[in-house]
């Protein structure tokens, strides 16, 4: 291996495909912003799959300095990438599946508006994602954390003609901008506390000083987890994540679901040290993603639209991998983002090719009995079922399973009512996927005769149709690594290796053990299992067996299900605790009163003063001469005055 | 027999009282301006008493000077005198108070 690994250039090469495809994209012919978006992408991928291949002969960490961006007395921030074992596995997630989708898109796509412009935008995704994780200092991935944000906004308005897109995408970015502040306020706190924004320096300078314990570090890494429920969509600030599903659907697997929303679990990994030393914040995180990953799957179990329930789905794993960050599993936290970026993006890509074989409808009510019309779809989209569900031994089973395990063994006092939860959502995500499975590909069709939306599919061929290989290719692959990406880390209990624990322990330090040993960790496998096969049965009975139980049951507990359907009013309560109350204050606090009334008004009062003072003082300057003559006089006549009197002197010396 | 010098100051100070109340009284350009020449020439003559008095030569001088500078401003008044009234047909000032025509 040569000394360089030029890791620079991971993140340049998307960049130059975005200003070629961005600039020029417009005058290309299709074929021609294809193969730009695809080689930038491409180029990347296999630059870190070279680096994968000899990563064990490299001296971890390895650091490297491209450039000095700020320095200012004491404090300086460059431009330095930094590889080590975290950073390998979110950039094999994040080219790989990239690289997926950016494939997949070609086919999705094709009969689209602003072809061009999407690749633009897919290709600045990838290099700000790419830069936040490469990043070596907080300012860095600060960057990168805030163009991909810029990036989701642009993509989630990609139909930028509709009116619902665009909101969505404003919602996102003003979400978002709310955590972006906690991270900046964390940002000055580290300035302040250590002088430096370098990961490295930070964190020697913490493990130097065992005595720091909470105090400002339960601070700074409160703030940090303001910053991540931003971008990971937690509770309090997951509210724009189900919106953001206005985006084509590649965006929505790509950005929403496998990389962009995960940027908040790999910053607190990356972190971890500061999270350490602060039980507080460890438990904050944890809580926070119990209650998120509960909340987002009642929310799933009654929503209609395919990609909304996904939505909550993501959000809802996501809760998951907050929680193992709070119970300090980091391994298994980026265990879980690991798989649930292949499940998820082909979930959301399987629905994709639904939505796309369907012209545009996403509705499951209208959906039903497309199990023989697009088979290949309906494998990859089971494999993506039951591997979200937690059947073993599919990836979702062995990562979700790791996350119970070590909140249930987590010396938190709060670990085993985490762990009862959590199996309990496990429980409501296999109902609600497998609702969504029965819905879409079971039954009988239930849609009505060219009731298309609107939203995609212009130029599509009538009828219910397979996608073509382009968009199946990246389906069949992921539907692989759904399968078995979770063979990586089959704990020890189950005769396995548990490679990526042992692999990420340079970074995130050894996985906990417990006192009581493996078989309670097979016990608990068996329990989640279970709860997994119940909600299976349940979805089976409600959704196959008698179709008409669900709306009967909703007319029971109608309070209960109207609660679920409206996401518990949050948007609602949002809309009128904060954005109310904002757009009043705007418009009359700040624009009524002081905008029209100070600025306009203070900038009206000294035109006018000035104008009535020069009137005032022009009748002097009339143009007669006799008149300045008198004045001349006169001034002369003062003059002599005081000459005579000794004005001056009088005052000034007796 | 000497004459006091209050007797020429007196004089003095009575001619230009007669040139500032000319000045402002008189509506005619060239009456202010001859009335503007009498209060140089007031001042001139205590110039020259004075030197008189103090037995220096500077107070005669500047009487020179003042007098080479009147002619200047003569001739340059008078050319502007008579550019007005050749643009607006009179010399009253009342009139002419606009700097455009």
């Amino acid at each position: 291996m040569t000394s360089s690994l030029h890791l620079w250039l991971i993140p340049l090469v998307p960049f130059a495909g975005f200003l070629v495809n961005g600039l020029l994209g417009r005058r290309f012919p299709k074929a021609l912003v294809t193969t730009v978006a695809l080689i930038a992408t491409l180029i990347p991928f296999v630059q870190v799959a070279n680096i994968a291949l000899h990563f064990s002969s490299l001296t971890l960490p390895y650091t490297e300095q491209v450039a000095t961006w700020i320095t200012a007395g004491n404090f300086h921030a460059d431009f330095a990438f930094a590889l080590d074992q975290l950073t390998l596995i979110m950039l094999l997630v994040v080219t790989g599946v990239g690289f997926l989708i950016h494939i997949y898109s070609v086919g999705y796509m094709a009969e689209e508006e602003g072809y061009w412009r999407f690749f633009a935008y897919l290709n600045l995704f990838m290099f700000f994602m790419l830069t936040l994780v490469l990043a070596e200092n907080f300012l860095l991935m600060f960057v990168g954390w805030e163009g991909v944000g810029l990036a989701s906004y642009l993509l989630i308005g990609f139909y930028l003609t509709k009116d619902s897109a665009a909101n969505a995408g404003k919602k996102a970015f003003v979400v978002n901008r709310i955590g972006d502040f906690g991270f900046l306020l964390a940002m000055f706190l580290l300035i302040a506390h250590f002088g430096t924004l370098s990961f490295s320096e930070v964190f020697n300078q913490v493990a130097q000083h065992p005595e720091w314990q909470g105090g400002f570090l339960t601070a700074i890494a409160l703030f940090l987890i303001l910053g991540a429920t931003g971008k990971s969509a937690q509770i309090p600030l997951y509210v724009w994540l189900p919106d953001a599903m206005e985006g084509p659907t590649p965006v929505s697997a790509l950005i929403h679901a496998a990389t962009m929303v995960t940027a908040g679990v790999y910053m607190v990994v990356r972190t971890h040290v500061i999270f350490d030393r602060s039980p507080f914040a460890l438990s904050t995180i944890a809580v926070i993603g119990t209650a998120t990953a509960l909340f987002a799957a009642t929310i799933g179990l009654v929503q209609t639209d395919i990609k909304r329930v996904l939505a909550y789905s993501t959000v809802s794993q996501l809760g998951y991998m907050f929680l193992a960050c709070g119970v300090a599993a980091y391994s298994s936290g980026i265990f879980h983002l690991l798989t649930h970026a292949f499940f998820k993006a082909l979930l959301f890509l399987s629905a994709g090719s639904v939505i796309h074989a369907l012209s545009g409808e996403q509705d499951m009510r209208v959906m039903g009995g497309l199990r023989k019309k697009i088979p290949i779809t309906f494998w990859t989209m089971t494999m993506a079922v039951f591997a979200i569900s937690g059947f073993p031994p599919f990836a979702g089973f062995f990562s979700k399973d790791e996350i119970l395990y070590q909140a249930f063994i987590s010396p938190n006092g709060l670990g085993k009512i985490l762990w009862f939860i959590g199996l309990f959502t496990a429980g409501l995500t296999s109902f609600y996927m497998f609702r969504l499975w029965y819905l879409t590909f079971f039954g009988e069709s239930r849609a009505q005769a060219t009731t298309a939306h609107d939203d995609h599919g212009h130029g599509h061929g009538h009828g219910v149709h397979e996608s073509s290989w382009v968009m199946l290719t990246p389906l069949v692959i992921l539907a692989i690594l759904s399968g078995i990406g979770g063979w990586v880390g089959v704990p020890e209990a189950m005769g396995g290796h548990a490679e990526i624990a042992h692999f990420l322990s340079p970074v995130t330090g050894a996985a906990h053990e417990a006192a009581e040993g493996r078989s309670m960790e097979l016990l608990l496998a068996a329990v989640s299992v279970t709860v997994a096969v119940i909600g299976w049965f349940i979805a089976h009975l409600m959704y196959f067996a008698k179709p008409a139980l669900p709306a009967q049951l909703a007319s029971k507990v109608r309070g209960l299900y109207s609660l679920l359907l409206n996401k518990y009013w949050v948007d609602e309560l949002y809309g009128a605790v904060v954005v109310a109350p904002l757009l009043l204050i705007s418009r009359y606090v700040l624009k009524g009163l002081f905008d029209t009334g100070v600025i306009t008004g203070g900038g009206m009062a000294i035109g006018y003063s000035a104008q009535g003072l020069g009137a005032l003082v022009q009748r002097v300057q009339s143009g007669n001469i006799r008149s300045y003559a008198g004045w001349l006089a006169l001034g002369a006549a003062a003059l002599l005055l005081l000459t005579y009197v000794g004005f001056g002197t009088h005052l000034l010396f007796r | 027999m000497v004459v006091p010098i209050a007797y020429y100051l007196v004089l003095s100070a009575i001619l230009f009282s007669i040139g500032v109340a000319a000045f402002l009284i008189k509506r005619n350009i060239i009456s202010i301006f001859m009335s503007i020449e009498l209060m140089l020439n007031a001042v001139n003559l205590t110039f020259v008493a004075f030197a008189h008095q103090w037995h220096q030569v500077s107070g005669q001088i500047f009487v020179f000077f003042v007098m080479v500078v009147a002619a200047a401003e003569a001739a340059v008044g008078l050319a502007i005198i008579i550019a007005i009234f050749r643009t607006r047909n009179t010399l009253d000032v009342d009139h002419v108070d606009l700097m455009k025509l």
